[in-house]
């Protein structure tokens, strides 16, 4: 286990969920991707606390970026709860053009 | 050895576990992948040393794998475990987007000459972590807890189908709630 190592794994992760954001349809499948990118910022942070900097300042860092993914999730559902009562969809393109 | 050969199995799963999220046939088990990608992730975080933040994102991410189990039920208006699925849009412009990202992040990670590791981990890094939020770094605390008010009152107000100012207008005067619909004070 090295930095580098750590690192591509977080990369890869980051890129899965980064393909899922950019592609499903589904609210819920979106947000899915969204937590995956983070899940691969947080792994890359732990990394990078590890290898350069263990000092308490990384795991603060690591702890605004879990915050971030709640408040993400939880917004996110709300808004899903918004859509789907507004305009009886789950999914972004029907939302899109119901907007229209 | 035995800590690669760990870090090896939990980061094959981490990853294998995340590209299944979009390739498997029904959100239940996609949510059930995501979850174990992120038991993974909390693993390997228990394995740098950072037992307390590993335990949270395990713990927390479990629960909120729960939830969204709840949600696309609650959506999908269907037996989300046997219903099959493919719901995407620009499949290949989103691929060539995230190969190319993983490479750009992959070759910085492999090609950029990283510094010295400064100082060493405290004995008890959830102490440590502990004493910097009650101390030098008590305002990431303070301003982290209003914000997830904010974020509670937003999403309650999101998620609401009514509330008092639709009954009662914006300045909460009206007397009785002129409503379109019975369920108001005048009901």
């Amino acid at each position: 286990m090295t930095l580098e190592t750590l690192l591509v794994v977080a990369a890869a992760l980051f890129s899965v969920g980064l393909y899922g954001a950019l592609s499903q349809q589904v609210v819920v499948m979106v947000m899915m991707g969204l937590e995956l990118m983070l899940n691969g910022v947080i792994l890359a942070g732990a990394a990078f606390w590890w290898f350069l900097a263990p000092n308490p300042e990384g795991q603060v860092l690591l702890l605004i970026v879990i915050a971030a993914m709640t408040v993400e999730m939880a917004m996110g559902f709300a808004v899903a709860i918004v859509l789907n009562r507004h305009h009886g969809t789950d999914m972004t393109d029907m939302a899109a053009d119901l907007s229209r | 050895m035995l800590e690669s050969v760990l870090f090896w199995s939990i980061a094959v799963l981490a990853v294998a576990s995340g590209v299944a999220v979009f390739r498997v046939d029904s959100m239940a088990r996609a949510t059930y992948a995501l979850a174990v990608s992120f038991v993974a992730v909390g693993l390997a975080l228990l394995l740098v040393g950072l037992d307390y933040i590993g335990l949270i994102v395990v713990l927390m991410m479990v629960m909120e794998m729960a939830v969204m189990a709840v949600y696309m039920i609650m959506f999908m208006g269907m037996n989300p475990a046997l219903m099959p699925m493919s719901m995407v849009h620009g499949h290949r412009a989103a691929v060539i987007t995230a190969v190319g990202a993983f490479v750009l992040l992959a070759a910085g990670a492999l090609l950029v000459p990283w510094p010295q590791r400064r100082g060493t981990p405290s004995a008890d890094p959830t102490v440590a972590l502990g004493e910097a939020l009650m101390g030098s770094k008590m305002l990431v605390m303070m301003t982290v807890s209003p914000v997830m008010v904010a974020t509670i009152v937003a999403g309650i107000v999101l998620a609401s189908h009514r509330t008092r100012y639709d009954r009662l207008g914006d300045d909460l005067r009206r007397r009785p709630a002129d409503d379109p619909q019975p369920g108001g004070v005048g009901r």
